[in-house]
Formats: C-alpha cells, structure tokens, sequence
C-alpha cells in the first residue's frame, strides 16, 4: 500500500524534477546550464507554493519517518527561498568563472531536498539520512571548481571533518537506540520519560556534538572559515544560509521533541557552545582582512545568538530562534549578493578592502551593504535588531541573565567590525573602482533584502505571529 | 487643528524629505542646491508643526497630549504610541529649531557629498523627535539607538582628520551604554507586561529589581549625558565632528541622557533613584570641578567648549536627582538654554574655522577689530554661558542650584564653584580670541558675518534672551508634569519606607 503523499508533495517535486533535469543535462544539446538553473529556480518556487500550501495540521507519512507541521512549514519555506536565491545568484558566477556545468543545478537541488527532508525527519533514521544527502551533495559543491586548489581543499576539508561528525552522530544515535529500543522520535520521548541511562546522556550528547558541527557552533566551528573561503562564493552564500537553517530546526527539534527529558543534561553543553559561539564570532571576525571570512566568524556569532533560543528550551525560546533565523536569512543572502557583486577588471575579489570608496562609485550598493551590515550589528531601525530582541526577550522571561549579558556585549564588539565595513565603504577614498553592471539578479536580491531589513521594523506582527504559531506545534500547542 | 497627527508629522515629515532628495538627480551643482532647499524647506515645516503643536498643548495639565496611536506588536502590548508632556514638549522644539539653524550653516560648509549630507541631518531629526515623542519603551528605544547611524555617518564623512577614531568611539561608547537598557527594558516588559511608558510610569517595579534596573538605565544615560568618568568620547566626537555635528551633539544628543533620567529613571524607580542620589552628586560635582578646570587649560576651541558642556550637563543631573521641583525644572530649563547657547558657540567656532581652517586659539585674537558683529555674538552667547542674569543660563543654572540647595548643602556649595570656574574659562576664551592687537597677517582680511550667518545666529540671540527674559513662557507647561512627578516620586519613597518598616 502506497503510504499518503499528502505532506511529502514539495519534496517529490524537486526529488522527480532534479532527475529529471539530470537526464536533460546528461542527454541534452551541449550546455543547458542556464536553461537548467532557471527551470531549476522555477522547481524550487512550485515546491514553495505548495510548501505554502501545507500551512495546518500536523501529518505523519511514512511509517512515521516524516512529519510535516506548523514548524517544518516555516523553516522549509525559509530553506526554500535560500536556496532558490543563491541559485539566482549563481548564474552570472558560473558562467563568468567558465564553469557553467549542469551539474551545479542538479546537485543544489538534491542538497535543498536533504535540507528539507532534514526539517521534516522524525526518526534518527531518517534524520540521519537526509543529513547525508545534504552533506555529500554539498561537499560536491565546495569542490565545484574542480581546477581551483582552494575550492578543492575547501570541499576535502569539508568532506573529512564534515565525516566525522557524521561518525559523531551516528555513534550517539546507536547509543540512543540501544538505551531506549526505538530510533521512532515519539517513541523516544516516550522511553526517556522515566528514568535516564546514562548511557543515553552521552549518547544524546554525540547527537548535539553532530549537529553543533553542522551548524557551525563553536567549538566544532574551525572547518567553517576555510570552507567558507574557499568554496565558490554562490556556494558559499547557500552554506551560510541553506543548510544552517535546516540543521537548526532539526536541532531544534531533536533537542526539545524526543530529548525533551533530558534538557536538563543537555541544556548547560547548548548554553556553552551558545555564549562561546558569541565570544568566538565577535572577536575572531575583527582580524580579517578577506570579507568571506569575516562572515564566515559573522554567521558563527549568529549562530551563538540564535542558540540562546534553544538554550532556553521552551516555545518562546524556539520562537526567538524562528524569527532570528527568518530576518538571518534575509540579511545574508542580501550580503552575499553584495559580495557576489565585487568584481575587479572581470575578476572577482575578496579584500574588504576593495571595498574602499564605494559610497561614491556604488552608492546603491553601499547603501544595501551598510543595511545588512547595520541590522546584522543589531542597530535599530534595523530588521536585525528584533532579532536579538526576541532571543534576549526568550532569555530574560527565563532568568538566563548571564548568557544575554554576554549576549549583548558580544553584540558591541561585533559591531567594530560590521562598522569597519561601513567606515570603508563611506569614509575612506576609493582605490580602485569596482566593475559596474553584470549584475545578473545580484542586484535585485540586494534591492529586495535591503528593503525587507530596512521595513521590517514598519510591520514586525505578521512575521513574530507566524514563528509563534510555529513554534506552538512543536509543543503541541 | 487638534485632530491632526501633529507629532507623527512632525517626526516623519524630515524622513519624507530625505526620501525626496535620494530621488533628485541630474548635475552635481544642481543637486547640491535642490538638496539643501529641500532639506531647509522639510525642516523649517517641521518647526512650523512642532510650534503648532506647542500652541495645542494645554499647560495646565500633567498628562501626556496630542498622543497619536497605532497597532503595532498586538500580541505583545507593545504599539505605536507618540504624544508629549511638559518634560518632552520643548525637547521637541529644541530638535525642530536647531535642525534648519544647522542646515543653514552648513550651506557654504559642506561642499562635499552634499545630497548624503542633507539625508543624514533629516533622518537625524526623525531620529531625535521621535525620541522625544515616544510612548512606548520599544519605540523609544528604536529611536534612541537608530540616532547612532546618521550621527556616525555625519562624523565619519564630513569630519575632521581623526574622524574615524572619534566615529567609531561615538558609537561604541554609546551603544554599550543603550544594549544594557535593552536588557532592562526587556526585564521590564515582564514585569509590567507591558512597554506603554505611561502605563509603566504608573507600574511600580519590585524594590528588590529597581537597582539593577536602574543602573542598565544610568549605564545608558551616562553616557549620553555624559557624565565623568564616561565622558570621553565627547570631546573626540566633537572636535572631529562638522560643525552641524557638534551642535546637534551638544544641542540635542547630551540632552537625551538627561531626558531619559527625568523620564524613565526617577519616576520608575524612585527607591533607586533615592539610594544612588548621592553617587549620581558625587559624579557631578566631580564633572562640574574637574571638567571646569579641563577646560581651562584647552588650547583647542572645540574641546574647551566641549568640556563646558560636560560641566554644564553636571548641573543638569544634579537638579534631576535633587527630585525637587525648582531642581527639576531648573535642570530641563538648563538643558534648553545649553541646547541653544552650546550650539550657538559650536556655530561661532564654526565661522571663525570655515574661515581660518583652524581651531587653535592662539592662532585668533583681535577679532574684534575686524568683526563687530561677530564678537557681539560671540559675546551674547559666552555670557550666556557663564549665566549672566538676563541671558538663558542664568535661569537653568539658579534653579538647579536652588534645588540641590535645598536636598544637600555641600552638593550645592561645590556645584557653585563650577560657575566661577565657567566664567573664568569662558571669559579667558573670549579675551583670547576676541580681543588683544591683531597682529597675523592672514587676519587682518578676516571678514565679518555674513548675511546668511546673521540670519543663523539671529533667531538663537533671540531665543536665549526670551529663555533669560521671560522664562514663565517655558517654566509654566513644565510645571504641571513636573510636579505631578515630584509627588508620586515621594509617594512611591514614602510607600517603600513604610513596607521597610514594616518589615522590620
């Protein structure tokens, strides 16, 4: 008996549409790579509707493998939409770097369908499974410019370490299995109800370890600036969005669904690697000199900011992570556009430095960038400052004072150097000008994020609404 | 008029015009002239909404007026909410006045950037009035924190050589400051369940939470004042900073920490207040002496006036403090007339330096030999400074004294050391300056105000005589809200006492 593809439709589709559009590229005329990212963008926004669509009810599939509910519908349209722009981004990257290959569509397809997979997983089996897909299809992608020496040593970096967490979370969750019966995500709730094995602790901590790496959480946080790097940049703008929103929800749901009894055993490693996150984003980030490492320690900062939600373990919390992750999401891509869009004489650069002057010779660009750099900062008007005031807010109604006091003192320190970037780009004189034009949709991801971030203090309530009523479902509110 | 939006115009009407002028193209000559009749012309329409919203208020009462509301956060009782009292009412006005006096005077200095320019001081404005007008603590504090941004891009662009340093300490020293308020104000949503300013105004906080809560405010509002030890960033921020820029910072920017003392503060957490009374004396009286005599020895004219203002504002926190009326009003009226008559001097050094291209004294002297007007002016606002009778800062600073006098002796005996002091550096930088033999070459070509900075200075001249003159025009719509204050303030200390009594 077919088991109900009711929930699981989004997935189908951009499951059925990246073979197809594999076979179109192997069979296919000479180089239909446009072609493919374009019908491949169109997927991932029939996918989205549908996505949209689901809003309701919560509905398990599969024997139970699957669940989709309020909370998988938020985050997957959140990892919809990365994935959909870093793809628009990527165009104009591959073919002016020559490496329009059909491949690169296909994978990033596959790579979206493992986040979204990973967002609905209700078993360790599927989790695991999903995790995979997204990892092995992402590693692919850092190595996608199979000439380049650093984007080569960025995906074998990420290969190998990005193994051993698996490793990691395969080990917990066999542990996990062997104290409670069961890998079924209720059914381990069920089992740790009463009484907890000590056994299961480590087993749930080699879980969090798996998963904190995935996120990029200090301390498992050292591939992140080099993968970041050294992969190609569209690629790079997907890893700082895609796959960490997905990994935070099913962190997210892992930790406060079937480990629920156990908050007490992890909550103190999730409230470590939370403020380490913070104290390590903010005060690594200011030697950079090379913009993609310096977001690379910035996405790791907010990563720390995102884990005080978490941290605090119950739906205002899950909340805060909800809304900072949405208003993440718009701000990095809009400055991974940004990025996308420093090019030197055909050539792409990476300096923060080239950035000098740009108020003069890009004023539109420089507005967005100091935008996202502002809100990314925490500064109101700001988008991103209702971020962190939702997650200090989650972390105060709870009394955790200490971790939103280094919270926010981590806040000012990172802002020396989202300011540097401002202070280059309007104080200083400009050196040598950026090319103009060429932009490929880079500057309508721009245009459309500043705006969301620069607006959003205006009507704030639907989106707040929305993650409340998502994180609502995932405590059977 | 009454059902008008007036302090939602009067806030956004700048931002409006800011919008305006991102649109305006075409040559570089023509933009720079259509950017600054724009700006001139949204901010002297602003003024003109803010007076008529001055004419609305009805002074006779305490409560908060012309409140303008809408839904914002529903779920969470946090809204759109703007209105005035007579605490906030003239912080109004000496935002709406001051923004087209500094467009104005920037007209010849800022050649440069002009368009970004003008954008920055109008989001500027929207930035201060809607600070002023907030009645919601979230509001509020979008307003307090989104100042930063135009601010650091005024000192960071238009500044002086060691902009970059004097930007980036404004804005970190500031924004420490402000995130321990956010974490205050978040651990008082909980308590209040709300962030409706009135409401919480009404709320009374937990004895046991109201000293921590009190110091995330204070860590926030000393800096801004500035009060010593936190008062560094000051003189960085304005010596760098273009002349516009300095007077918005004395004129306005100090003038929010003593705002958030007399708003939030006092009346939320009189128990704390009480208890750290004699920290926020010491600090001051420390400020006014130490500064005072800092500013004695400043061979620059920026920072000695700077350094005046740190003093002055030390007159301000001890009247908030003293939580009397006299000293209460005394310090709001003292903040008005130091808004005026700083930023008028920030506005004499700015004539001289466009000039001269320097800030040094030793590099002026004999000035008046070839600049009547300008040493008549300079002279009106110095006095004003020291306090002369008849001029604003006599008023501001007796009442404050008055006041302090009346809640701790000493405080008041020190605190008045300091206007000695102020006369004795102002009168030695007017003597510096002003007078002696004209001897530079460069200077005996010097020219006198123009027709465009008589008309800069004119309306100032004019408000710090009506301040010193006639200050019932200002003292009176305070009056009511001011003692409304005082008397839940004691109220709420005598309840206190009472539960400690009983407690015992």
């Amino acid at each position: 008996m077919l088991p109900d593809l009711g929930p699981v439709v989004p997935e189908l589709i951009v499951a059925v549409a990246a073979m197809g559009l594999l076979m179109v590229g192997v069979f296919g005329r000479a180089n239909a790579t446009r072609t493919l990212c374009g019908l491949a963008i169109l997927v991932l926004f029939v996918a989205l509707v549908f996505e949209t669509g689901l809003t309701g009810t919560r509905a398990e599939t599969f024997g139970g493998m699957f669940v989709v509910d309020g909370f998988a519908v938020y985050a997957k349209i959140l990892v919809l939409i990365a994935a959909a722009a870093s793809l628009a981004m990527s165009i104009g990257w591959l073919r002016r770097e020559g490496a329009e290959r059909f491949e690169f569509p296909v994978i990033l397809l596959f790579a979206t369908l493992g986040m979204l997979m990973m967002v609905s997983a209700n078993n360790l089996i599927s989790l695991y499974l999903s995790l995979e897909l997204q990892s092995l299809s992402l590693y692919v992608l850092a190595a996608f410019q199979r000439d380049n020496s650093r984007s080569t040593e960025a995906g074998l970096k990420y290969f190998v370490l990005g193994s051993l967490a698996s490793g990691m979370l395969l080990y917990g969750s066999s542990l996990v299995y062997g104290f409670a019966g069961t890998t079924a995500f209720d059914g381990l709730a069920h089992a740790f109800g009463n009484g907890i094995p000590l056994g299961a602790t480590i087993g749930v901590i080699f879980v969090l370890t798996g998963l904190a790496f995935k996120v990029a959480a200090v301390p498992f946080h050292m591939w992140t600036p080099d993968v970041y790097e050294g992969a190609p940049t569209p690629v790079t703008a997907l890893f700082a969005v895609g796959p960490k929103i997905a990994a935070f929800a099913l962190l997210v749901r892992v930790m406060v669904g079937p480990f629920s009894a156990l908050t007490d055993q992890w909550l103190q490693v999730v409230v470590f690697i939370s403020a380490a996150s913070m104290i390590l984003g903010a005060f690594a980030a200011i030697a950079q000199s090379n913009i993609k490492r310096l977001m690379a320690y910035s996405s790791i900062g907010h990563v720390g900011y995102a884990l005080i939600g978490l941290a605090v373990g119950d739906q205002t919390g899950v909340r805060g992570v909800l809304i900072y992750l949405a208003i993440y999401l718009f701000m990095t891509l809009g400055t991974w556009a940004a990025i996308l869009a420093m090019r030197q004489k055909g050539r792409a650069v990476e300096g923060i430095s080239d950035l000098a002057g740009l108020a003069k010779t890009h004023p539109g660009m420089a507005l967005a960038l100091a935008i996202f750099m502002f809100s990314m900062a925490g500064i109101p008007p700001m988008a991103g400052f209702w971020g962190k005031l939702y997650v200090f807010m989650a972390a105060i109604d709870k009394g955790m004072v200490t971790l939103a006091v280094i919270g926010v003192l981590t806040s000012v320190v990172g802002a020396y150097y989202y300011l540097r970037i401002v202070k280059v780009m309007y104080f200083d004189e400009p050196a040598e000008v950026l090319d103009h034009g060429g932009g490929d949709g880079l500057g309508f991801v721009m245009g459309v994020t500043a705006l969301v971030i620069l607006f959003f203090t205006l009507i704030p309530a639907p989106l707040v609404t929305q993650a409340g009523a998502a994180a609502a479902t995932l405590f059977g509110g | 008029m009454s059902e008008w939006p007036l302090l939602t115009i009067t806030t956004f009407l700048p931002l409006l015009g800011a919008a305006f002028i991102v649109t305006i193209r075409g040559e570089a000559q023509a933009v720079a002239r259509n950017a600054r009749n724009v700006a001139m012309a949204t901010s002297l329409l602003s003024l003109l909404v803010s007076v008529l919203a001055w004419a609305e208020f009805d002074p006779a009462s305490a409560d908060f007026q012309l409140i303008d509301q809408a839904q914002w956060l529903p779920g969470f009782a946090i809204n759109y909410k703007m209105g005035v009292d007579g605490i906030s009412l003239f912080f109004v006005l000496l935002s709406t006045f001051l923004t087209p006096i500094c467009i104005l005077s920037s007209y010849e200095a800022v050649r440069v950037r002009v368009k970004e320019y003008m954008i920055a001081f109008l989001v500027l404005e929207t930035m201060m009035v809607g600070m002023f007008c907030a009645l919601d603590l979230v509001l509020f504090y979008i307003f307090f924190e989104g100042v930063l941004i135009p601010m650091f891009i005024i000192i960071g662009v238009w500044g002086g050589p060691r902009r970059v340093y004097a930007a980036f300490k404004f804005f970190l020293y500031t924004l420490l400051g402000s995130v321990l308020l956010l974490l205050a104000l978040i651990a008082m949503y909980y308590d209040a369940h709300t962030t409706d300013i009135p409401t919480m105004l009404a709320h009374s906080f937990p004895v046991t939470m109201q000293p921590w809560l009190w110091l995330a405010f204070f860590a926030s509002f000393a800096v801004k004042v500035p009060m010593w030890p936190v008062h560094t960033w000051l003189p960085d921020a304005h010596v760098e900073a273009p002349t516009a820029g300095s007077v918005i910072l004395a004129g306005v920017l100090l003038k929010m920490g003593g705002y958030g003392f007399i708003r939030f503060s006092v009346p939320m957490f009189p128990v704390a207040s009480h208890d750290f009374a004699p920290l926020i004396y010491t600090l001051s009286v420390v400020a006014v002496i130490y500064t005072s005599l800092v500013a004695l020895v400043q061979e620059d004219m920026k920072k000695l006036i700077a350094y005046s203002s740190v003093a002055h504002m030390g007159f301000v926190t001890i009247g908030v403090f003293t939580v009397k009326v006299q000293g209460l009003e005394g310090a709001l009226f003292q903040m008005l007339s130091h808004g005026v008559v700083s930023g008028a001097l920030f506005l004499c050094v700015g004539v001289v330096y466009d000039r001269m291209h320097s800030r040094d004294i030793a590099r002026y002297g004999g000035l008046v030999h070839r600049m009547p007007f300008y040493a008549f002016t300079f002279m009106v606002f110095t006095l004003a400074s020291v306090g002369l009778p008849g001029t604003s800062g006599f008023v501001g600073e007796f009442l404050s004294l008055l006041g302090a006098f009346q809640a701790n002796t000493w405080v008041a005996l020190l605190a008045a050391t300091g206007v000695i002091l102020g006369a004795a550096y102002m009168l030695y930088l007017y003597r510096r300056v002003i007078f002696g033999k004209l001897e530079r070459e460069d200077l005996k070509s010097i020219l006198d105000l123009s027709p465009r900075e008589i008309a800069v200075f004119a309306p100032m001249i004019l408000v710090v005589f009506w301040l010193g003159i006639y200050p019932s025009s200002f003292l009176t719509p305070m009056h009511a809200s001011v003692a409304r204050l005082v008397a839940n303030y004691h109220v709420a200390l005598q309840a206190a006492q009472g539960l400690s009594v009983a407690a015992r």
